[in-house]
């Protein structure tokens, strides 16, 4: 196998869109939310890197283009942002209200567990800013003692979690309005669920995207003040 | 051609964002700085929506895909994880159910209170 891997890359590239198809066509064809594509496209890849042996640092360094995607594609939800400004600008409180307590209660909850449990100070200080963009939360915790794979890897799930459960815990809370699922996707599961909810409906996906920003923002700021409290 | 034009547009506020992440000492990332600049130059018309609608949403479109390699560095950290792996997988699955709970449901309760003027 190892005789593909000086081939550009093409290999790592073509199975992971190739995969992540599969998992959207499961998708459609079940209607599961189970069949998450980036879970089922990223299970493959796994399997696959273990039984033929292959270095995640080779497959990774043959993702490069895709990873440098990252940022110019999460620059765009600034448009659905703008074309839906108007149909969001008098629910600005009902938006500002779910996600400042959303945000204040996501550090709240994560430290408390963690104080409970007595987690290594490494753990706790990498899992309190999961709940926001992993951009975002990487650099706050790059300084620190935490553990950063642990805090992508806690981002990551957390955006499946929500993009995967989001419509059922909608029903489950009584989410109703577009507008307030978009404020859940958004301060709950950062870019991952806001490009999942942006597929349900396009007001739910730009309120999404605001959310995310005003929670990074937030966390960004409140990320010292929980360090000192739960530390 | 007809991309080129939006590419060149993207990239240009994805660099400014870049410039912006590093010259001030601020914890918002590039993607973020980007995201809000283009909002703006929205707002102000520099930019026209309809040169960039199409690619800009294609682009969205592509962003789960992106998340894949992500998830597959986990095997990078696995050691670490596996460790505490009830723990980690206990917190993170309770607080991303319970701030989604909380969040969209606040929400909702403030839109109700504002009854049916809000016909959005």
């Amino acid at each position: 196998m190892s005789e593909f891997i000086p081939m550009g890359g093409v290999w790592a590239v073509l199975l992971t869109c190739a995969t992540f198809q599969l998992g959207q066509y499961l998708r459609k064809k079940t209607g599961s939310a189970l069949c998450n594509p980036i879970l089922i496209s990223a299970l493959i890849v796994i399997a696959f890197l273990v039984a033929f042996k292959i270095p995640n640092d080779t497959y990774q360094s043959s993702m490069k283009l895709t990873s440098w995607l990252m940022t110019p594609c999460t620059v765009c939800l600034g448009i659905p942002l703008y074309t839906q400004l108007q149909r969001m600008k008098r629910n600005l409180p009902a938006i500002m209200t779910g996600v400042v307590t959303g945000a204040l209660s996501s550090l709240v909850i994560i430290g408390g567990i963690c104080l409970a449990l007595s987690l290594d100070e490494s753990i706790t200080v990498a899992l309190l800013p999961k709940s926001i963009t992993t951009a975002m939360a990487i650099p706050l915790v790059e300084p620190t003692v935490g553990l950063v794979p642990l805090t992508t890897s806690a981002v990551i799930i957390s955006g499946i979690i929500g993009s995967m459960a989001g419509q059922a815990m909608c029903r489950l809370f009584g989410i109703l309005h577009p507008i307030a699922q978009g404020v859940a996707y958004g301060t709950a599961s950062h870019v991952i669920g806001t490009s999942r909810a942006t597929e349900l409906n396009e007001l739910t996906g730009a309120v999404g995207s605001l959310s995310l920003v005003i929670a990074g923002v937030l966390t960004a700021i409140l990320y010292p003040f929980a360090m000192m409290l739960f530390v | 051609m007809k991309y080129l034009y939006p590419f060149v547009v993207i990239l240009a506020f994805t660099f400014l964002g870049e410039l912006l992440n590093y010259f001030l000492p601020l914890p918002i990332p590039a993607s973020i700085w980007g995201l809000l600049l283009l909002f703006a130059a929205l707002r102000l018309g520099i930019v026209k929506l309809e040169k960039i609608e199409s690619l800009g949403n294609t682009m969205i479109g592509l962003l789960p895909l992106l998340f894949v390699p992500p998830v597959v560095n986990l095997l990078g950290c696995w050691d670490v994880v596996r460790q505490n792996l009830l723990a980690i997988m206990g917190i993170i699955f309770l607080s991303t159910v319970l701030v989604f709970g909380i969040s969209g449901k606040l929400s909702q309760l403030v839109i109700d209170r504002k009854g049916a003027e809000e016909d959005v």
